[in-house]
């Protein structure tokens, strides 16, 4: 049991991987195509919503996607204050698609695995050895590839609000101002290692945060699915009603620190 | 935790995604409900100008209809006064004619007397002459009395 336990768990923790040997050319298929997907969903509902929208009598699907705009624009207007046609776009993006990509979790933790096993079989593959991983946002390289997207934002927000040699010359002046100029000198490596500490540590905290919760998620649902049947119900269903509410507040997170900090990018220090 | 081209991957999709977002589902929806929210304060705006309107024309209808009814009151006035004006005209005109008629009686009266004393005192002397000659015919030449029997006949 205990050693069959281990597989089970490993089984599920393991991505599909492009190529058996792994290696950084490699690609995680079902965090690509199930986040790509993910994605198609969105644009294709609010894309089909904004073109049939209307002023005047709209249906509920239209309701719905005006109430998360709605959400978004309050947020994003409250927290970034100069005039920018990128931040609640890509705020709204965020928050639905990682919301989409966490709620793969809900998902009962075999289905999709079991499927992809029982196709892999029908197709000649051993089903051992057919991995599929359904939360996206429970690889690091998804929730990553955002918060590194992310910081390419901030970098670019504040070369456009300061310009580079503004940008630049904050680097090596903030926190730490001197007015004395061979101090200033001396500042300037301490600022500018405080300042790529903050810039590295932005990315580092949004991701992991996101990956955590979700990893952990996902843990705990492979775990409790290892319990008795007739026994799992009793700490799934807490479990996945408690996690409705983490998949959603993670994405809200993760939208809204976006925000905060393009909006630190735009203003002076 | 292992690192890999998956994060490229990821990159571009959510780069695409973020570029699509921004171009084709953001700015149509956000416009939309402006524009919602423009009509809706234009109709609010336009509900409370015709209130408005609605309380100006009222006044207005109170207004007229005071007027009128002033109006009115003071033609029935004018009316009453002109009435009892033209019966107090009759009156006056009616008294004037009875006044008139009365008089122009009376003379007509007066005259008839008048007359009827001349026809009576014609009458009476004729009479008074046709009995004197009937007395005198027997003694009084005609011819001889003529004359004062002319004078008689005058005296009447």
């Amino acid at each position: 049991m205990a050693s069959n336990a281990t597989e089970y768990i490993k089984h599920h923790l393991t991505f599909w991987n492009s190529s058996h040997e792994g290696g950084f050319w490699s690609i995680h298929v079902d965090t690509f195509s199930i986040s790509l997907l993910l994605g198609f969903v969105f644009l294709g509902v609010f894309a089909s919503v904004a073109r049939n929208a209307k002023v005047e009598n709209p249906g509920r699907l239209q309701l719905f996607v005006e109430s998360l705009i709605e959400l978004v624009d309050t947020q994003v207007k409250e927290i970034f204050h100069g005039k920018s046609k990128v931040v609640a776009p890509l705020a709204l993006t965020i928050f639905c698609w990682v919301f989409l990509m966490n709620a793969m979790d809900m998902l009962p933790v075999d289905l999709l695995p079991w499927i992809a096993a029982n196709i892999g079989a029908a197709l000649g593959h051993d089903p051992h050895h057919v991995y599929l991983r359904v939360v996206p946002s429970a690889d690091v390289n998804a929730t990553f590839a955002m918060s590194l997207s992310v910081v390419l934002y901030i970098i670019g927000f504040s070369i456009k609000a300061k310009g580079l040699g503004g940008w630049g010359k904050e680097l090596l002046t903030a926190p730490f101002h001197a007015h004395n100029p061979v101090l200033a000198l001396l500042l300037a490596p301490i600022n500018f290692a405080f300042q790529m500490v903050e810039l590295a540590a932005k990315p580092i905290s949004l991701s992991l945060r996101l990956f955590g919760n979700m990893y952990a998620g996902e843990l705990i649902f492979i775990l409790i699915a290892l319990l008795p049947w007739g026994a799992q119900w009793l700490l799934g269903a807490p479990w996945a009603i408690f996690h409705i509410l983490v998949i959603t507040l993670q994405a809200f997170v993760f939208m809204m620190l976006t925000t905060v900090y393009l909006s630190l990018a735009v203003e002076a220090h | 935790m292992e690192f890999n081209a998956t994060l490229l991957g990821q990159a571009i999709t959510f780069a695409i995604l973020v570029w699509f977002t921004m171009k084709f589902v953001w700015p149509p929806l956000t416009n939309m409900m402006d524009e919602r929210a423009k009509r809706i304060a234009d109709g609010l705006a336009a509900a409370e100008r015709g209130k408005q309107d609605l309380e100006a024309a009222e006044k207005r209808a109170g207004d007229e209809l005071r007027k009128a009814k002033q109006q009115a009151t003071e033609i029935v006035m004018a009316a009453e006064k002109r009435a009892s004006q033209i019966v107090e005209e009759a009156k006056e005109t009616a008294r004037t004619e009875g006044a008139r008629l009365v008089a122009e009686a009376k003379s007509d009266i007066d005259q008839e007397v008048l007359r009827a004393k001349e026809t009576l005192r014609e009458h009476v002397s004729s009479l008074a002459v046709a009995g004197a000659e009937k007395i005198l015919r027997h003694e009084i030449d005609k011819a001889k009395h003529a004359e004062l029997l002319a004078s008689i006949k005058a005296e009447f």
